[in-house]
C-alpha cells in the first residue's frame, strides 16, 4: 500500500476481505503472520492500537450508536473533557464541524444518528475515522447501501482524502467500483491473494474470474417476459413502522404471471414493512392485498403461504432459516406438520429427510447431509436452503428480498438462474433489493419505491441506471430525463 | 370522596408531601441504581436482593459499632459487594442476568434470615436508634417548602442530591457517555476503545452503592430495627419506577414520587376511618405498579442492548 492511493481488495463473500481487515484493525487476532506499517512492523491487538497508529475502519454494519447524536458518536473513546470528566459539548461540536467542513461531509453535529439516512451516518463514520486522526482508511462494502449519486459522493470524499495525502482501503465485490475508483487492486479467494494489478492492466471479466477461479457470467441470460395475468395485487396499502411511524403509504402495484417485477429504492424506503406487509407478518393499516384472486390483506402467514406465495425474507438470519436446526428441518418449515412429512401428530423424519436429499441435490447445497445444522453452512448455502424450500411448496407467486445479500458469486448465479426459470415457469416474482445491479439485469419492469410509495414504473423498454438513481434520491418522475413517462 | 376532603380540610396535604418524599427514598435510589446498571447493557433485578442485604448489613454494624454513620457506610459497602457477586455471574461468566439476579434475591431473602435469628432477634441490648432529622438552617423554615424538602434525615437528602448527581453523569461526562454507548451497541463502543467490561463492572457495582444506601434508609432512618423481608418488594417497584421514567433519574424520581405517593395515601385513608379494609388499600402501590408498567410497556424505550450479554469475538 502506499499513501495517498486507493488500493481495491476485491473478493467475493467469504474470500476473508473482512477478516483480513478485522485483523489490521485488532478487532481479530491473527494466528500466525507479521504485519508492516509505515515502514515499521507493528503489532495490532486491539482497536486502540490500530487507532494509535492511525488506522481507522468503516465497517460494513455501521458501528454507530442511533440515540446518540452525531458529534457524542464521533469523540466517543476519545472525548475532549474538562475537569470531572466532563465532556467540552462545544469543543466537540466545533471540531467535527471543523472536519465535516474540510472534507466536504456535510454532517450536522446535532442530529441524532437515528434520524439520519444511511448515506449520512456513513460519513458519520468516516468522520469518526478521521477525528481519530486515520491516515489509512478502511472502508468495508461502503456502497452496498447506497445509491449510485450517493456512490458518486463518497468517490469524490475518497478522492479528496487521498489528495490529501491518506491511503484508502476500498473493500468491495463490486467490479464496476474498483474500476472507478482504485488505483490498485488484490484480489483474494478462500483467504489467499490471487492476483495484484492495476485498472488499466485487467478488465472487468478479468477480475471476475480471478475472483470466482473460474469465468462467470455478468449477466443473466435471459429471454423478453410474457406476462400472464396478475397473481399479486397490491392496492392503497399503509403499513406503519415499528416506530408507528407510516413507512408504506398507500402503495399499489401488481405483479403478473411469468413477470420479475424488481422494486429499487434506498433502504429505509418503506421495503422491508411492504413485503412484511405482503407476507402477512406485519398488519397493514389500510389497503388491500391479493394474492391469485384472493383477498389475504388479514390472512395470516400460513394461509398466504397455502394460497401459493413463496417468500425469501431480506433477513436470513432472522427469519430464513434456523440456525440451530438441521437443513432437512429447515427445508419442512412451512409443511412439517402434514403430508407428506407428518401424519396426525407424527413426524415422519425418514420422509423428510428423502426430501432434504433431493432438495440438497437440485440446488446445489454444498453440506456434508441433510442433518447438518443450517448455521454451519455458508451464507450461499444457507440462502439455496431457503429458496430451495420457498420453491418446492409450488408457490404461484414469489417475494424475493434482498435475495442474494452475503452470498457468494456462484449462489448469485444460481439463485438469479432459478428466479428466472420460475418466471419462465409462470410465476409473478416481485424482486426487492437494494443492489441496483440485481434489479436491472432480473426485472422485466422496475417500480422505484421512495418514502413508501412509488415514484414510477419503469417498462422493459425505458430502464435507466442514472434515471432509477434519481428517482430513488427523491427526483421527480417528470424531472428525470426520460425517453417516455413510465408513472403509474 | 370523603376522606380527601378530610385530607384537604386538615390543612394535611404538606405533610402528605413530606410523608411521599420521605417513602419515596428507596425506591429512588434504588430506581438510580438500576437505571445506572441497565444503562451500561446489565439488567439488574437484584435490586431487591441488594436493599434487604444493606438493610441488614447497616443494622448489624450499627447495633454493635453504636455508630450510625459507620451502619449506613457498610450498608453502601454491602450493596457493592453484592452487587459485585451480579456483575461477575453476569459479565464474566455469562450467566442470564435475570437468573443471577433472581439468584441475589433469594441467597438475600436467606442469609439476612438466618443471620438475623441467630444474632439479632435474641438480643437484648438496645437498638441504635434511627438517623435524626435534621431542619436545615433557613431552608427548613420555609413555609410548605421548608417541611417538605428541609426537614428529612440523611439518606432523603442523599437521594435528592444524587438524582442530580446521576443526571449529570449520565449526560454531561465522558463516563456517562461510555455508559450509554455500552448499553446501546457494546460492539461499536468496543469498536472506539471503549473497555465495554470494564464500564459495566464499575455501573453495576456503583448501583450497588446506591440501592445499598436505599437498603439502609429501612433499618436506620424508617425503622431502627432490622425484620426479615422489611423492604417488601420495593425494589421491584423501583424497576418499575425506573421503566416507567424511561430510564432517566428525573422521570424515575417522579415515578417514585407516584408510587410512594400512593402507599403514604393509603396510608392516610385508613388513619381517616375510609371504609375500605386496610388490605385493600394496602395493594394500592402495587397494583398501581402493575398497571403503569403495563402502559409503559412497548412504548417505553430500553437501552437496546440491556440483559445481552457481550462477549468479544
Amino acid at each position: 500500500m502506499e499513501w495517498g492511493q486507493v488500493h481495491a481488495l476485491l473478493g467475493e463473500n467469504g474470500a476473508g476481505k473482512s477478516t483480513l481487515m478485522n485483523v489490521v484493525y485488532g478487532l481479530i487476532r491473527a494466528d500466525s503472520g507479521e504485519m508492516q506499517f509505515d515502514g515499521a512492523q507493528v503489532q495490532v491487538h486491539s482497536p486502540q492500537d490500530a487507532i494509535g497508529l492511525g488506522i481507522g475502519m468503516v465497517h460494513q454494519h455501521f458501528m454507530l450508536i442511533p440515540p446518540l447524536t452525531v458529534a457524542d458518536n464521533v469523540i466517543l473513546g476519545q472525548e475532549t473533557a474538562r475537569a470531572a470528566g466532563v465532556i467540552d459539548g462545544r469543543a466537540s461540536r466545533r471540531t467535527v464541524n471543523e472536519l465535516s467542513r474540510r472534507y466536504g461531509l456535510q454532517v450536522d453535529p446535532d442530529a441524532r444518528v437515528r434520524d439520519l439516512s444511511v448515506g449520512v451516518q456513513q460519513r458519520v463514520e468516516i468522520l469518526k475515522a478521521l477525528y481519530r486522526g486515520a491516515r489509512l482508511l478502511i472502508l468495508d462494502e461502503p456502497t452496498s447501501v447506497l445509491t449510485p449519486q450517493e456512490t458518486e459522493g463518497l468517490f469524490q470524499i475518497v478522492r479528496g482524502l487521498t489528495a490529501e495525502g491518506s491511503a484508502v482501503i476500498f473493500i468491495t465485490h463490486k467490479l464496476g467500483e474498483v474500476m472507478a475508483i482504485a488505483d490498485r487492486i488484490t484480489v483474494m479467494r478462500r483467504g489467499k491473494v490471487v492476483a495484484s494489478t492495476t485498472p488499466a492492466e485487467s478488465s472487468q471479466a478479468d477480475l471476475a474470474r480471478l475472483m470466482v477461479g473460474r469465468p462467470v457470467l455478468l449477466r443473466v441470460e435471459k429471454g423478453p417476459a410474457q406476462p400472464g395475468r396478475p397473481l399479486l395485487q397490491v392496492d392503497g396499502l399503509s403499513v406503519l413502522d415499528d416506530r408507528r411511524q407510516v413507512a408504506v403509504d398507500g402503495l399499489s402495484l401488481e405483479v403478473r404471471a411469468g413477470e420479475i417485477l424488481g422494486l429499487a429504492g434506498v433502504e429505509g424506503n418503506g421495503q422491508v414493512e411492504l413485503v412484511e406487509a405482503i407476507a402477512g407478518l406485519r398488519p397493514a393499516r389500510s389497503g388491500r392485498v391479493m394474492l391469485c384472486d384472493h383477498e389475504v390483506t388479514a390472512a395470516s402467514p400460513r394461509r398466504r403461504l397455502r394460497a401459493g406465495l413463496g417468500h425469501i425474507p431480506a433477513d436470513r438470519h432472522r427469519m430464513g432459516v434456523i440456525l440451530e436446526l438441521p437443513i432437512s428441518d429447515n427445508l419442512v418449515l412451512g409443511d412439517f406438520d402434514r403430508p407428506p412429512f407428518a401424519r396426525g401428530i407424527v413426524r415422519l423424519l425418514a420422509q423428510v429427510r428423502d426430501h432434504a436429499a433431493r432438495l440438497i441435490k437440485s440446488f446445489d447445497v454444498r453440506a456434508a447431509g441433510p442433518q447438518q445444522l443450517a448455521g454451519a453452512l455458508s451464507g450461499g448455502n444457507q440462502q439455496k436452503v431457503v429458496v430451495a424450500r420457498e420453491l418446492s411448496n409450488g408457490p404461484r407467486v414469489l417475494m424475493a428480498a434482498q435475495p442474494t445479500r452475503g452470498v457468494d458469486v456462484g449462489s448469485i448465479e444460481f439463485i438469479h438462474r432459478q428466479i428466472v426459470e420460475q418466471r419462465d415457469a409462470g410465476l409473478a416474482v416481485l424482486l426487492v433489493s437494494s443492489e441496483l445491479d440485481e434489479v436491472l439485469s432480473l426485472a422485466d419492469r422496475v417500480a422505484v419505491i421512495y418514502r413508501g410509495r412509488i415514484a414510477a414504473v419503469l417498462q422493459a423498454g425505458e430502464i435507466d441506471r442514472d434515471r432509477i438513481g434519481l428517482l430513488m434520491a427523491g427526483g421527480q418522475a417528470d424531472q428525470v430525463p426520460a425517453a417516455s413517462e413510465g408513472a403509474l | 370522596m370523603d376522606a380527601f376532603l378530610h385530607v384537604l380540610q386538615r390543612g394535611d396535604l404538606v405533610n402528605l408531601a413530606a410523608a411521599t418524599l420521605v417513602a419515596s427514598t428507596p425506591l429512588v435510589l434504588a430506581a438510580l441504581g438500576g437505571l445506572m446498571c441497565e444503562r451500561s447493557g446489565v439488567v439488574n433485578i437484584a435490586l431487591e436482593g441488594i436493599m434487604l442485604t444493606s438493610a441488614f448489613v447497616g443494622y448489624a454494624v450499627a447495633f454493635n459499632t453504636h455508630n450510625l454513620t459507620l451502619g449506613v457506610l457498610a450498608a453502601v459497602l454491602a450493596g457493592m459487594a453484592i452487587a459485585g457477586l451480579h456483575a461477575v455471574l453476569s459479565i464474566a461468566f455469562v450467566v442470564d442476568q435475570i437468573v443471577s439476579g433472581t439468584v441475589i434475591n433469594i441467597l438475600a431473602v436467606g442469609i439476612t434470615g438466618v443471620f438475623y435469628r441467630a444474632y439479632i432477634q435474641q438480643a437484648e441490648v438496645r437498638g441504635p436508634g434511627v438517623l435524626p432529622v435534621w431542619k436545615l438552617p433557613g431552608l427548613g423554615d420555609i413555609p410548605i417548602v421548608g417541611p417538605i424538602f428541609f426537614q428529612q434525615a440523611f439518606v432523603t437528602y442523599a437521594a435528592l442530591a444524587l438524582i442530580v448527581v446521576v443526571h449529570l453523569v449520565l449526560f454531561r461526562t465522558v463516563w456517562g457517555l461510555r455508559t450509554r454507548a455500552s448499553g446501546e451497541h457494546p460492539r461499536a463502543a468496543e469498536t472506539a476503545g471503549i473497555n465495554v467490561y470494564l464500564v459495566r463492572y464499575v455501573n453495576v457495582i456503583a448501583s450497588g452503592a446506591l440501592a445499598g444506601l436505599g437498603g439502609c434508609y429501612f433499618s436506620l432512618q424508617q425503622v431502627g430495627n432490622f425484620l426479615p423481608g422489611m423492604t417488601g418488594g420495593q425494589g421491584f417497584i423501583a424497576l418499575a419506577a425506573m421503566i416507567f421514567g424511561r430510564w432517566t433519574p428525573l422521570g424515575s424520581f417522579l415515578a417514585s414520587l407516584l408510587f410512594a405517593g400512593a402507599g403514604a395515601l393509603a396510608g392516610r385513608l385508613q388513619i381517616y376511618g375510609v371504609h375500605i379494609p386496610y388490605q385493600v388499600l394496602g395493594m394500592l402501590p402495587y397494583v398501581l405498579t402493575i398497571v403503569v408498567v403495563a402502559g409503559a410497556v412497548g412504548r417505553a424505550v430500553a437501552p437496546a442492548a440491556v440483559g445481552k450479554p457481550y462477549r468479544r469475538s
